[in-house]
C-alpha cells in the first residue's frame, strides 16, 4: 500500500475517535477540545488534497477563532454536568444518524468508479492558483463577500449591544 | 513521502509525542504528596469565593464575534498580497472596494460605541 494511503487512514481513524468523544464525553469543555483535534486532522486532511490554503485557514479561523466562540457560548450558558439525559432527542439524532449512514452505504456500495477521475496537480489549490481565480474570474464573488461581512457586523451589534 | 508538507507532519508529530511523553513521565516519576493547602488556588491569597463558572458578560461575546469578522477579512489580504505585483492598478482597486465596504462597518461599530467598555 502506498504510504499516503496509509497516512490517510491513520488519520481518518484518529479523525472518526475525536468525532465520537466530540458527542460522547460529558464534559462540554473536553468536547471542545476533541472538536479542536477534529478541526485540525480535517485540516491535514485538506493538505493532503493539495490544499494547503484551505488547510491552513481552517486552522487559522475554525481551529483557532470559532472555538473562541464555541467556547464564548459555553461560557454564557454555563451548562451543568448533571445535566438531564433527553430521550426524545437521543431518538430522534439516532434515526437521523441511521438514515445518514444507511444512504451512505448504499452509495458507497454502489461501487462504481468516477468515470473520468482527474488528478489534482501539487499547484492546484497553493495561494497562488487561488488568488489568481479569487481576484481575476471570480471578483463580483469576491466583493460581495465583503457585503456579507459587513451585514454580519451590523448584525453582531444590532444583536449584542444593548441600548443603554 | 515526497509531499512537499510532510516534513510539517513529523514536526508536528514530534511536538505533540514530546509534549505527551513529558506528562506522561511527569505524572509517573514525579512524587506526590498532596494535603489540602497545596489544592487551594492562591496558598497565601484570600480564601476563594463561590464557583469559578460564573455567567461571563455578553460583551465578551460582542468583541470575539467583531474579532472574527475582521479577522475574515485579512484572511483575503494573504492571498491578495502574493499576487500584488502581478494585479497591478486592477488589484489595488478591488481590494480598495472590499476595503471600503468593510470600512463601513468599522465606522458603524465604532460610532455605535461597541468598541467602548462603558
Amino acid at each position: 500500500m502506498d504510504a499516503s494511503v496509509i497516512l490517510f487512514y491513520v488519520i481518518s481513524v484518529l479523525l472518526v475517535l475525536s468525532s465520537l468523544m466530540v458527542v460522547f464525553l460529558r464534559n462540554v469543555v473536553h468536547c471542545a477540545l476533541a472538536l479542536v483535534v477534529a478541526l485540525f486532522l480535517i485540516a491535514i486532511l485538506f493538505v493532503m488534497l493539495h490544499a494547503p490554503m484551505v488547510g491552513v485557514l481552517q486552522v487559522l479561523v475554525y481551529a483557532g477563532a470559532i472555538m473562541v466562540l464555541f467556547l464564548f457560548v459555553i461560557m454564557f450558558l454555563n451548562p451543568t454536568a448533571s445535566e438531564p439525559r433527553r430521550k426524545l432527542w437521543w431518538g430522534f439524532g439516532s434515526a437521523a444518524a441511521l438514515l445518514l449512514a444507511a444512504s451512505l452505504a448504499a452509495l458507497l456500495s454502489n461501487g462504481e468508479a468516477p468515470a473520468d477521475p482527474v488528478t489534482a496537480t501539487e499547484t492546484f489549490g497553493s495561494p497562488e492558483t487561488l488568488a489568481k481565480s479569487l481576484f481575476t474570474d471570480f471578483v463580483l464573488p469576491f466583493e460581495i463577500t465583503s457585503v456579507l461581512l459587513l451585514v454580519a457586523i451590523i448584525g453582531a451589534v444590532v444583536l449584542a449591544k444593548r441600548e443603554p | 513521502m515526497d509531499h512537499p508538507y510532510f516534513p510539517l507532519l513529523i514536526l508536528f508529530t514530534l511536538a505533540g509525542a514530546v509534549v505527551l511523553g513529558l506528562l506522561f513521565v511527569a505524572q509517573k516519576v514525579g512524587p506526590k504528596s498532596p494535603n489540602p493547602v497545596k489544592a487551594e488556588p492562591f496558598e497565601s491569597g484570600n480564601p476563594p469565593r463561590g464557583d469559578a463558572r460564573i455567567r461571563f458578560s455578553v460583551r465578551f461575546y460582542l468583541v470575539a464575534m467583531l474579532f472574527l469578522i475582521f479577522d475574515l477579512e485579512v484572511v483575503f489580504l494573504y492571498p491578495w498580497a502574493i499576487l500584488f505585483r502581478q494585479l497591478g492598478l486592477f488589484g489595488l482597486i478591488e481590494m480598495g472596494i472590499f476595503l471600503g465596504i468593510l470600512l463601513i462597518g468599522f465606522v458603524y461599530v465604532w460610532k455605535k460605541g461597541a468598541l467602548e467598555w462603558d
